[in-house]
């Protein structure tokens, strides 16, 4: 049997998809069928069989490049498939090639919604690795920013969700709030979309008065902005009855299926590693932890959208608490030097010198930072081997995992409303895809 | 002017190709072909702030039979390649191709096996636009270019290019 | 290392005994070194114990040790809710014989995170429902995560359309 047909094969025994499938004579007889190219196949009883649909990878509703294969039975969901895999950038082969510094950059584009947040989540887990602590100033705006890019991440989780269910107003809305927030990062970073901030031992640059007062205009009219675009929605009777009751997980099984984020907060479990396992400046912070119940499409909307809301909170607590000081760790070997010393001192120059081609000196061991981005748990696992590059970088990536649970949460589902569990899980490829 | 003036009043001599290049240069319905990062500054591209719809390019169609240029936003993987492609395929003539960002353009910062190093190898393409990702006023630059190409071009060989523009 | 995860090892050391091949500890990690044999009923033992339960399977995925005997390692991450404690647990395997017990039966999630390992290693997983490429083409011959496979990979191993 030749490798293509031991694939289509493969597809019609396997076990995930056995449920409902017609006997196995006629699937053997379909798969003969195709395997001939003979269009003139022709069934005892037509009704049997069930429809395979493929949709994706270039849908306008599957967040990216998504595809999954269904099987359906009238317009009812047999059982769904993810297939991924189209937009794997090979992060994690990348990283055994490049110093820890360069490969900051890589992880902007891993959960493109949040850059800042995947910078500061893989600084974390080299600094544990390195033993490094950043000074306080550095942790609270590293906090600050992270916070602001949940929320502009919850901002096209939420848009990108009405916009699926019908409701493209809210698209536009939330997408001039997250302008906003580009904003902010283009004045304190210095780029609006890929940021790269994080460094380690600190920050990239110190964040400035203006910045602060940025921050804290648009904080002043954001939640107004939320309440109108939450108005929108939550008087909504279509917006309701498309997302109610559709794609529910229990507790138990959110948990087995290793949902985390605001998808796990939606079912009920009261998990969130800020609190859990305090990283940042999580700890001197007062919020809540989100949940909902009923652990349905409309469950996790609310809690994304309570999310915000506690992160506005968050934001103007750090801004108040902001010490002043360095923001940089003083470690000369391992925190890249200010510019202007570089050019000015020999010493910095040949600590320049060392980092940026040979990286830094790391001990050898083996590291597993976790964070709660606004998907979930984004952890890395970093082995090192005394090198200036990891041996091995892997990357928990919070939304291939919760992917994992959409066969079981489109279960017995109607075709539209692949639409709302899926703007409701809130996945984004190219973490999913790595 | 001189069939004009015989003409009379009320009458506008032109050349076809003129007339078309107008027109199809100001209606150029883009299917967005967002991959990752770069389709995230596609969709801020048509936010209020910035308006695509001020080049007429406001009528984003996912469906490849209803467009005229393909974006390509984002990083193509071998395996995403042959989806392109065939979505391009699909397209109507005349039909032009923007390369969005590093990763279409060359497959920027992924050197990596899975990363098609410039989608150039499988498509024609009109426009590279730099950045990663372009700021949606490069991606505007990029589409003012792409039509003054477009009114440029004749109507029976709209395919006469010379040299992809970068931007 | 923390009491809790310290209870939790010493009675997996009472319990499985030779299975328990090392236990190791960088900066607050604890990594336990089990053999393969013991995994599935250790696993079993994290998620069921009612002192410290860890029902959150968080990751599973491969490390290429390369020149080591056993060339592959399994890492496995396992959260507790209620003692907010992590532990983790690794596998070693020689490559003639990269075989490593599901833990599908035990922790549901750890389906897809042995798909990836597979597609990236070629570790296979014995009694895997569904063990098939995560990321990579169904027909692609190699595991990109090896240290033998180059980082541009093979060429032309992976066809392209033709520009026509």
């Amino acid at each position: 049997m030749s490798e293509q047909s031991k694939i289509t094969q493969d597809f019609f025994e396997s076990p995930v998809v056995t449920s409902n499938l017609p006997p196995k004579e006629q699937r053997t007889k379909l798969l003969q069928a195709l395997l001939d190219m003979d269009p003139d196949i022709s069934f005892d009883d037509p009704l049997e069989n069930d429809m395979v649909l493929n949709m994706g990878p270039s849908h306008p509703a599957t967040h990216g490049v998504l595809r999954i294969l269904l099987r359906l039975d009238g317009e009812t969901i047999v059982s769904a498939m993810p297939e991924l895999g189209y937009l794997h950038r090979g992060y994690e082969k990348i990283a055994e090639n490049e110093t820890y510094h360069e490969f900051i950059t890589h992880t902007d584009r891993l959960d493109y919604l949040q850059p800042v947040h995947n910078n500061v989540a893989y600084i974390l887990a080299v600094e544990k690795l390195l033993g490094l602590e950043a000074p306080p100033r550095a942790q609270y705006i590293r906090t600050m920013l992270s916070e602001l890019a949940r929320i502009s991440s919850h901002l096209v989780g939420f848009g990108v969700m009405a916009m699926d269910v019908g409701a493209m107003t809210l698209l536009l809305w939330c997408f001039r709030e997250r302008e906003k927030i580009h904003d902010i990062f283009d004045l304190v970073v210095g780029a609006r979309f890929t940021t790269s901030y994080a460094r380690i031992g600190g920050v990239a640059q110190d964040i400035t008065d203006e910045g602060l007062a940025a921050i804290k205009a648009f904080l002043d009219q954001f939640l107004a902005r939320l309440d109108e675009g939450e108005r929108l929605l939550n008087r909504n009777r279509i917006f309701f009855d498309r997302c109610r009751h559709v794609g529910v997980i229990s507790a138990e099984d959110a948990l087995a299926i290793g949902l985390t984020g605001p998808n796990l907060r939606g079912s009920g479990v009261a998990m969130d590693l800020r609190r859990d396992a305090p990283y940042l400046v999580y700890d001197q912070l007062d919020f809540n932890v989100i949940t909902e119940s009923e652990g349905d499409s409309l469950a996790r909307y609310y809690v994304r959208l309570a999310e915000m809301k506690e992160s506005v909170k968050m934001v103007r607590q750090c801004m108040d608490k902001l010490p002043a000081g360095p923001v940089h760790a003083h470690e000369p070997k391992k925190v890249l030097p200010r510019k202007e010393r570089i050019y000015t001192r020999m010493e910095e120059l040949i600590h320049d010198f060392m980092i940026v081609n040979f990286g830094v000196d790391p001990p050898p061991g083996e590291v597993y930072h976790a964070v709660e981005s606004s998907k979930g748990q984004l952890g890395f696992h970093i082995v090192s081997r005394g090198e200036g590059h990891p041996w091995r970088l892997k990357i928990r990536s919070p939304s291939f995992c919760n992917l994992q649970a959409l066969p079981q949460l489109l279960k017995g589902h109607l075709l539209s409303d692949i639409l709302a569990v899926l703007g409701s899980l809130d996945p984004v490829m190219g973490e999913a895809d790595k | 002017m001189g069939l004009e003036s015989a003409l009379g009043e009320g009458y506008l001599t032109t050349r076809l190709d003129a007339l078309v290049g107008w027109a199809r240069k100001n209606s150029l319905w883009p299917m967005p072909m967002g991959l990752s990062c770069c389709a995230i500054e596609l969709m801020s591209a048509g936010d209020p702030r910035h308006d695509i719809s001020r080049y007429g390019m406001e009528v984003m169609r996912f469906s490849p039979r209803q467009s005229d240029v393909m974006i390509v936003a984002g990083t193509v993987t071998y395996k995403m390649a042959h989806v392109v492609r065939k979505i391009y395929d699909q397209m109507a003539e005349p039909r032009w191709v923007i390369a969005m960002g590093a990763c279409a353009s060359s497959g920027g910062m992924f050197r990596s096996y899975s990363v098609v190093q410039g989608i150039d190898q499988f498509l024609p393409v009109d426009v590279f636009t730099a950045g990663c990702p372009p700021r949606p006023e490069n991606l505007f630059n990029a589409l003012i270019e792409l039509q003054k190409k477009v009114e440029k071009s004749s109507v029976l060989d709209y395919r006469d290019r010379k040299e992809p523009i970068i931007v | 290392m923390n009491t809790t995860v310290e209870s939790v090892v010493k009675e997996l050391r009472e319990r499985f005994g030779e299975g328990v091949e090392e236990v190791r500890e960088f900066r607050d990690d604890v990594i336990v070194v089990l053999h393969r044999d013991a995994l599935v009923d250790a696993a079993k033992y994290l998620r069921d114990n009612t002192d410290c339960p860890f029902p959150l399977c968080e990751d599973v995925f491969g490390i290429d040790a390369y020149e080591r005997t056993k060339r592959f390692e399994v890492n496995y991450h396992f959260f507790s809710l209620d003692k907010n404690v992590r532990l983790h647990f690794k596998v070693r395997v020689d490559e003639d014989d990269a075989v490593v017990p599901t833990l599908t039966g035990v922790y549901p999630s750890a389906g897809w995170y042995e798909r990836e390992t597979f597609d990236m290693y070629g570790i296979t997983f014995d009694k895997h429902p569904d063990l098939r490429r995560a990321y990579m083409p169904e027909d692609y011959e190699y595991y990109p995560l090896r240290k033998d496979y180059p980082l541009m990979g093979v060429p032309g191993d992976l066809p392209l359309p033709k520009r026509g």
